[in-house]
């Protein structure tokens, strides 16, 4: 089937198997491999991306449901050269460690601060609990995301 | 200078989605490997059928244990000198274990390909509980070894068993408990895979996986393969995580090189998650009987262990030959102890092979928690507490450095000063007394205390090897003429941030920023041999050798510096990152001045080499010990048996640390898996030998809503058998916080009279432990 997915801004079109799940057309397809795969069953979340803003696992999305809409993947949030403030957040607070997580955290973290510029510690953790971290025991992360927050709200005031 | 907070060089990579994962390297002309596996736990191979998988467009070869046979490649050693099977020849012996191989144009085609073949299996009664492993008529699972008979595969002891009996005999209080530490996983998000590319021309392998110890994969190619050494080369890109799970060699690495020779181009294979779960590396699994003597007044006399060890179809542990049980004779923990005895038996059950891996430290963990939990039944036994019961048995810091009853020589501690901090900062007495609040109105409150060593940093190589191979590491560390420095080490980070700590550490020898120090892993051709990073040995072994390296650096360029300044190198001073003359600072040279007089017309002494670089191995004279005191409070809803972790505090001594963020976050994340093993995690299997923890669905991993906000504290002993008085971090917390949380779980179910409940402490499982029923969490068996 013949599908066109605008990723990170970037119209793409592809002839692909019906089949071919979202995280592979990303990787295979395009050669973002930003976007990570880890478990098949939606339960990992390291292949999170969001389509039409909203954070979604791309494993369990196939790559013919994008057809039309828009996807950003990891690779789209550093823009004109400036780091995202949550990329910068993980830098500061060691938010990541083997960094394989770390794409889908982001992302998840981006949609959050969209909607909540000013998230307490338990809506970050519920924020990011479809997702799992196996190096940092979540506490940077959560700190990371709580730096990004502030550094936004320094940056509008 | 160095040595500091300092953000993680790695990181630019990794936050733009920029890091180079085994599945993100794709070669042109590349194939894809998929595996078929077994159904069964225990079944004889009648007949395997490849005709209509071979007759599928897209496959380019499908594999099998017959076609390896003709190869003498269908069985591999083992870390610990068994054999297992690469794809099954005679019998499948665990389900999920390897029967054939696909090598196809696309990923999904050879999955499809899988579907096409047809195994005709014999299915045979499998053992699955390792109690009835040794009974008369079990089922003999390893009838390819000659003369096997039966499941036993090794008895091991260590320690005086007279000693310890007669203290028992004489013991005024003895307590005895069974516990199972269930076999786990250590599932790295990243699964574990293999891409290889034979040159037929060159007669060149390159293998790119993710493991945690290249060169022994290289060396291992060699023997197995038949290889010449110097034409393999062993990429080990960015790893997602590896906690053990990476260290050995599995059956689909050897299929991707196979499938290379085979067909002319690479071979790319990944595993799923399931696959993971299933085949690779499993952890723990053993089935433990501690027992203590003591006074009445509590002082701990002698320890007692027997321990049965589940060590699946294959023995794989990774782990040195002289220890089969690892080093879990270390288990007289942080205790004065007169004196301890252990025997540990090993058998084979239809599961899957390993049993070294996840963040372990060689069985430490299993230790650690044995004596951690029978201190809290000790306690418990005699109405004392359980913090009061340790701070009288801990060993002092005069007794240092300390030989246990065992045979190890703990290098350097204060532990009560740990203790101390772990129960001021969790304000211990209050929450005893807010504890008996809530008990008076039917609340469920734990708090539980755990005190751990760990043994790390393995050499030294006369004691400890893999396979025959020395557990020392090289570093070659070369000063360009500017003045920055490339530093090359055996060891590969899965996310310890290597690139960052080991620059920091050549940084703080030489007076350079670290920044201007590149670090180069995890590529057989680009570093010198060592056997990798495992047991948490990267920075006591390896940032020992980079130490090392520098410093002899820094030895040569004092003799550059003083040919520069005319004056004997005795009259120099090493200060401020700069040579000078002893007594007049100004007349100096900054290691850059140096590095370019070393590569320039300036004379050098009669027997001075040029340029300004070193290499060396260092075998660790010692095991480092590190160690810390940790307080994990616990509400348990009466109602549900949900357990909620509430606060969580980590003292840890590492000895020096050189980069305080990083360390903390080894604990953070240590810490995240011993909630999770404690309470969420377990590979149970049926009676049949099914897997029921194969999809994250199952196989339960704690997420950001069941860990609490972590709450560390630090003691600093420095190791005086290290250069720097580093000691390791990567797998403390995970060795020493899941005795903190059942000790926390059982403390609060003591209104109900429960002295132990196994892990994990589910809901289900610590509602039956209030009702007196408990089950065996491992086994789905009646």
């Amino acid at each position: 089937m013949r599908v066109t997915v605008t990723v990170n801004g970037q119209p793409h079109t592809r002839e692909v198997e019906p089949r071919l799940l979202l995280v592979h057309f990303l990787r295979d397809e395009l050669g973002l491999t930003g976007t990570h795969w880890g478990c098949d069953t939606s339960n990992c979340g390291v292949c999170t991306v969001r389509l039409d803003g909203v954070p979604v696992k791309s494993c369990t999305v196939l790559a013919v449901m994008a057809d039309g809409h828009e996807v950003t993947t990891v690779e789209g949030l550093e823009r004109d050269g400036e780091l995202d403030a949550v990329q910068k957040g993980f830098v500061e607070c060691h938010g990541l460690q083997c960094g394989f997580c770390t794409p889908g955290m982001l992302l998840t973290a981006r949609w959050l601060l969209d909607r909540d510029p000013d998230p307490d510690e338990a809506t970050i953790r519920e924020a990011i609990s479809g997702q799992l971290c196996r190096c940092t025991g979540y506490e940077n992360i959560v700190r990371s995301i709580k730096w990004a927050a502030a550094a936004e709200q320094e940056a509008r005031s | 200078m160095s040595f500091g907070r300092m953000h993680r060089k790695e990181d630019a990579r990794f936050i733009r989605g920029r890091g180079t994962y085994t599945d993100d390297v794709r070669l042109p002309g590349m194939l894809y490997g998929a595996i078929l596996r077994s159904p069964h736990a225990h079944a004889r191979i009648v007949s395997v059928d490849t005709g209509a998988a071979e007759a599928h467009p897209k496959v380019r070869a499908v594999i099998t244990g017959r076609t390896l046979e003709g190869l003498g490649l269908a069985w591999m050693p083992t870390l610990s000198r068994d054999t297992q099977a690469v794809l099954a020849t005679d019998k499948a012996r665990f389900q999920g274990q390897e029967v054939a191989f696909v090598v196809a144009e696309d990923p999904y085609s050879a999955r499809d390909a899988l579907e096409l073949i047809d195994v005709e299996y014999d299915p045979l009664d499998a053992v699955v509980d390792a109690r009835r492993a040794l009974d008369p008529d079990a089922p003999v699972i390893r009838d390819d070894l000659e003369g096997r008979t039966g499941n036993h595969i090794f008895d091991w002891e260590a320690g005086d068993r007279a000693r310890t009996d007669a203290l028992f005999e004489r013991a005024e209080v003895t307590v005895a408990q069974d516990m199972i530490y269930p076999r786990v996983h250590p599932a790295p998000l990243e699964t574990c895979g293999a891409l290889a590319d034979f040159d037929k021309v060159t007669g060149k392998l390159t293998v790119w996986c993710p493991t945690q110890a290249p060169h022994a994969h290289r060396t291992l190619y060699a023997m197995v393969a038949g290889l010449p050494e110097h034409k393999i080369r062993v990429i080990s890109p960015d790893i997602g995580g590896g906690f053990g799970g990476k260290v050995g060699i599995y059956p689909g690495y050897v299929c991707a090189i196979v499938g290379s020779i085979v067909t002319g181009r690479p071979v790319k294979w990944m595993e799923d998650r399931s696959e993971n779960l299933m085949s690779t590396a499993f952890a723990r699994d053993y089935h433990m009987r501690g027992e203590i003597a003591a006074t009445r007044d509590g002082r701990i006399q002698a320890i007692r262990v027997k321990v049965l060890a589940d060590h699946g179809a294959f023995n794989g542990t990774a782990q040195p030959t002289k220890f089969p049980a690892g080093f879990f004779h270390v288990f007289s923990g942080s205790y004065d102890v007169e004196a301890a005895h252990c025997e540990v038996t090993g058998v084979y059950t239809n599961k899957a092979p390993g049993g070294v891996a996840y963040a372990c430290s060689f069985r430490v963990t299993e230790a650690v928690y044995l004596v951690e939990r029978m201190v809290d039944v000790l306690a418990a036994e005699l109405g004392l507490d359980p913090a009061e019961l340790r701070m009288r048995n801990l060993l002092r810091p005069e007794q240092f450095p300390y030989v246990s009853p065992t045979g190890w020589e703990y290098d350097s501690g204060d532990y009560p000063k740990a203790l101390r901090l772990a129960l001021d900062l969790v304000g211990y007495d209050k929450l005893r007394a807010e504890q008996a609040d809530r008990r008076a109105r039917g609340e469920l409150m734990g708090i539980g205390i755990s005190f751990f060593t760990e043994a790390v940093g393995a050499g030294p190589r006369k004691h400890m090897d893999i396979l025959g191979l020395g557990m020392a590491d090289g570093a070659e560390l070369r000063v360009h003429p500017t003045g920055k420095a490339v530093l090359r080490v055996s060891c590969q980070s899965q996310g310890q941030g290597h690139e960052t700590t080991f620059a920091q550490i050549v940084g703080q020898e030489l007076g350079i920023p670290a920044d201007d120090v590149e670090v180069v892993h995890g590529d057989t051709d680009q570093t010198p041999f060592g056997l990798g990073t495992y047991g948490s040995r990267s920075t006591p072994v390896s940032g020992a050798a980079t130490a090392l390296v520098a410093r002899k650096v820094r030895d040569r360029a004092r003799i550059v510096a003083a040919a520069m300044l005319e004056a004997s190198p005795d009259d120099l001073e090493w200060a401020g990152g700069r040579w000078s003359v002893v007594g007049d600072p100004s007349a100096g040279k900054s290691l850059a001045e140096i590095a370019l007089a070393a590569h320039s017309d300036l004379e050098l002494p009669e027997g001075i080499e040029g340029h300004l670089d070193a290499a060396t191995v260092y075998n660790p004279p010692n095991l480092t010990y590190p160690f810390g005191a940790y307080a994990c409070v616990v509400d348990v809803d009466p109602g549900t048996g949900q357990v909620k972790v509430r606060r969580f505090v980590a003292v840890d001594d590492c000895g020096v640390r050189i980069n305080p963020m990083i360390v903390e976050g080894q604990i953070h994340g240590g810490l995240a898996d011993g909630v999770g093993m404690a309470l969420m995690q377990v590979m149970a299997f049926d009676e049949d030998g099914n897997h029921l923890g194969a999809s994250f669905m199952d196989y339960l991993l704690p997420t950001a809503m069941e860990c609490p906000s972590w709450e560390l504290g630090e003691t600093v002993t420095p190791s005086p058998t290290h250069p720097i008085g580093a000691k390791g971090v990567g797998e403390s917390a995970t060795v020493g916080s899941p005795a903190a949380v059942v000790n926390a779980v059982v403390d609060a179910l003591g209104p109900y009279g429960v002295r132990h409940a196994d892990m994990p402490l589910t809901p289900a499982n610590v509602w039956r432990a209030v009702q007196g029923r408990p089950f065996r969490t491992d086994l789905a068996i009646p």
